[in-house]
């Protein structure tokens, strides 16, 4: 059994009611950081080695550290809860189960930063967990952890909910300041970054509901020891969901000292391919990450054992490997299209697009039409190399990380499976009624 | 007449308590949301006008937001409207069944509101419910692990609701 700091107390029956919860040792943590220095919690969570969870993997003690903090300006702590990454859906399951862990780290956190104001900003379509933070942060109130003068040290905060409406672009920072602030959620041109001028130019820290969740168990265990979990750079645990072809689909929490096999095959996690099929292929860090080909997911180019910790699944850059992202594992197995679901990804990412670079707003649709001749046996050998010629003029060329994101899969896709691509242009009939990867992959590659 | 109840005005005023003074703009997602749950479904221009002077908005900076955001309706929609995720992930688990299998039962297609004026079918991208796909989002809800089977009871708890 792996370490479990996040998920531990989830499954306590009632443990999403304030009592259960304090019985069970909430808000120790918030109880220990009003006795220190603000300053001191920062050093703490740098101690950690704590890296943020939202995709980027960013240093959260270091970026704590950057908040400016000019006289008589108030400074905001915005919590990103709007998940949206295709295959991602571990904070829904840390609020939706534990909300009290996620409003607890957010005390800790606002009192380092000296937020008074805290905003939790969640994507819209979550409404019911909406009901379950606003009832989670009354409790809080009612029992003095919020609010004015909180455990007498003179420091007033409160949090409030904001729901999205329905906008991948809007976990962006700078789109999800726009959006809170009630505007159209387009990404804004860095720097100045949030830390500097953020919600309503004021300095602002945006980080991730697990992220700030991850701040209550440092501060019960010391960043010392925190940073002992896992291995090298990789602090900590890590809430990975899975999804796809696997026998069971879910949230796992890891310590990142695991192979990626075990993670797959062991029944503590995925419990192995559904139907007793084979592996394909695997998205290990949310759509935006590059798939690998089971070969390269289960072991390394050179040979080694894959790990799951930000540096095991990057190993081998985007030639062989891949990235930890946000933590969503889409695993698909042998009788699944690599094209068909390319397609599904460039049409998200179509979709979700602002609008306001023309290289991902034109690129994005003409992605997803090329795509889509492909898929439906109408394509030519040359769309292939013009897919690729577009994502290279996507990728770099934007405001944004979204055109990155966008660009970031297709490539990938034709690196691993060129020759599925082609298989679809050269049988559009066959490829209409079965997928190449049952003639050709599966026996290429390494099963346990 | 477009009009919230006083209870719903208490509430507005609520949200525009969580913003700094002046910051009352931040309460316009919010009150979108109000407003299309309690007219109808969605935002007619009506309605948007009226969130604008509520909010002392120029009405463009509430036409702006309304259309940027997939969640707000800006044409009429049935009174129940099945909102079916086809992104990777769920496509991986079936829900291109799943779609085939609602436009047959309720005979429309994607976009499209029965006659009756009680369902509409749209797909959508990702909801965060991979792990438990296919789903569909139903009002305020999900609803997850779609099969043929459960999609006909929702349609049957659907028609029941309304009757
Ligand atoms: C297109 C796009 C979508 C993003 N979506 C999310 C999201 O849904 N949740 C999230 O926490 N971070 C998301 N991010 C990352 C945020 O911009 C930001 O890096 C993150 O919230 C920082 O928090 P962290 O340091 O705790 O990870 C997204 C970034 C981009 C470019
Ligand atoms: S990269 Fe795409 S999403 Fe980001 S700002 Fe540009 S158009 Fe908008
Ligand atoms: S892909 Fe359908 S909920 Fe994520």
């Amino acid at each position: 059994m792996g370490r479990k700091l996040l998920l531990e107390k989830a499954h306590i029956p009632g443990i999403r009611s304030y009592e259960v919860y304090r019985r069970e040792g909430g808000y120790a943590s918030v109880e220990k950081a009003l006795r220190m220095a603000p300053a001191d919690v920062v050093e703490e969570v740098k101690k950690s080695g704590l890296r943020g969870r939202g995709g980027a993997g960013f240093p959260t003690g270091m970026k704590w550290s950057f908040l400016a903090k000019p006289e008589g300006v108030p400074r905001y702590l915005v919590c990103n809860a709007d998940e949206s990454e295709p295959g991602t859906f571990k904070d829904r399951y840390l609020m939706e189960f534990i909300p009290h862990l996620l409003i607890e780290g957010l005390i800790a956190a606002s009192w380092a930063l000296g937020s008074n104001r805290t905003y939790i900003y969640i994507r819209g379509e979550y409404a019911w967990i909406v009901d379950i933070l606003e009832q989670a942060i009354a409790e809080a109130n009612a029992n003095g952890w919020l609010g004015k003068n909180i455990l007498g040290t003179g420091f007033d905060c409160q949090i409030y909910v904001q729901r999205g409406a329905g906008a991948y672009i809007c976990g962006e920072e700078t789109a999800l300041i726009e959006s809170l602030e009630g505007k159209r959620g387009n990404p804004r041109i860095k720097p100045p970054f949030p830390a500097v001028k953020g919600l309503w130019d004021c300095p602002t820290v945006v980080n991730n509901v697990e992220t700030l969740a991850a701040v209550v168990p440092i501060l019960n265990i010391g960043g010392e020891e925190y940073a002992k979990i896992g291995v090298g750079r990789s602090t900590g645990t890590k809430l990975i969901s899975a999804c796809g072809n696997i026998n069971k689909p879910g949230v796992y929490e890891i310590d990142m000292n695991i192979s990626v096999e075990e993670f797959i095959y062991s029944d503590e996690y995925c419990g192995g391919i559904a139907h007793g099929k084979r592996l394909k292929a695997c998205i290990p860090g949310g759509s935006s990450v590059p798939i690998l080909p089971a070969n390269l997911l289960l072991k390394t180019a050179k040979g080694e054992t894959r790990m799951m910790h930000y540096e095991g699944l990057a190993d081998g850059g985007f030639a062989t490997g891949s990235m930890m992202g946000s933590g969503g594992f889409i695993i698909l197995d042998e009788d699944q299209c690599i094209v068909r679901h390319t397609l599904t990804l460039a049409r998200f990412y179509r979709h979700e697009s602002c609008g306001q670079c023309s290289p991902c707003r034109e690129g994005t649709g003409w992605m997803e039409k090329i795509l889509n001749k492909i898929e439906y046996g109408k394509g030519q050998l040359s769309d292939i190399d013009l897919l690729w010629d577009i994502q290279r003029k996507i990728e770099g060329n934007t405001i944004c990380p979204l055109g990155d994101a966008a660009a970031w899969p297709v490539a990938a896709a034709i690196r691993h499976f060129r020759d599925e691509f082609e298989w679809h242009v050269k049988n559009p009939e066959e490829s209409q009624q079965r997928n190449f990867g049952l003639a050709h992959y599966a026996d290429a590659l390494t099963t346990v | 007449m477009t009009q919230f109840s006083d209870t719903r005005l208490a509430e507005v005023r609520q949200i525009i308590d969580r913003y700094p003074e002046g910051k009352q703009k931040s309460a316009l997602i919010p009150v979108l949301h109000m407003a299309q749950e309690d007219f109808s479904g969605w935002l007619s221009p009506e309605t948007m006008d009226y969130v604008a002077s509520l909010l002392q908005l120029e009405p463009i900076e509430v036409y702006e937001v309304a259309t940027f955001y997939s969640m707000f309706n800006t044409q009429p929609v049935g009174s129940h409207v099945f909102e079916v995720c086809h992104t990777g992930p769920c496509m991986l688990r079936g829900s291109d069944d799943i779609i085939g299998y609602i436009k047959g039962k309720l005979g429309i297609g994607v976009g499209e509101t029965t006659a009756d004026g009680l369902f509409t079918l749209k797909t959508v991208e990702c909801l965060g419910a991979c792990g438990y796909a296919p789903m569909m989002q139903l009002g305020k809800h999900y609803r997850e692990h779609l099969t043929p089977e459960k999609v006909d009871a929702i349609i049957e708890e659907c028609r029941q609701s309304v009757a």
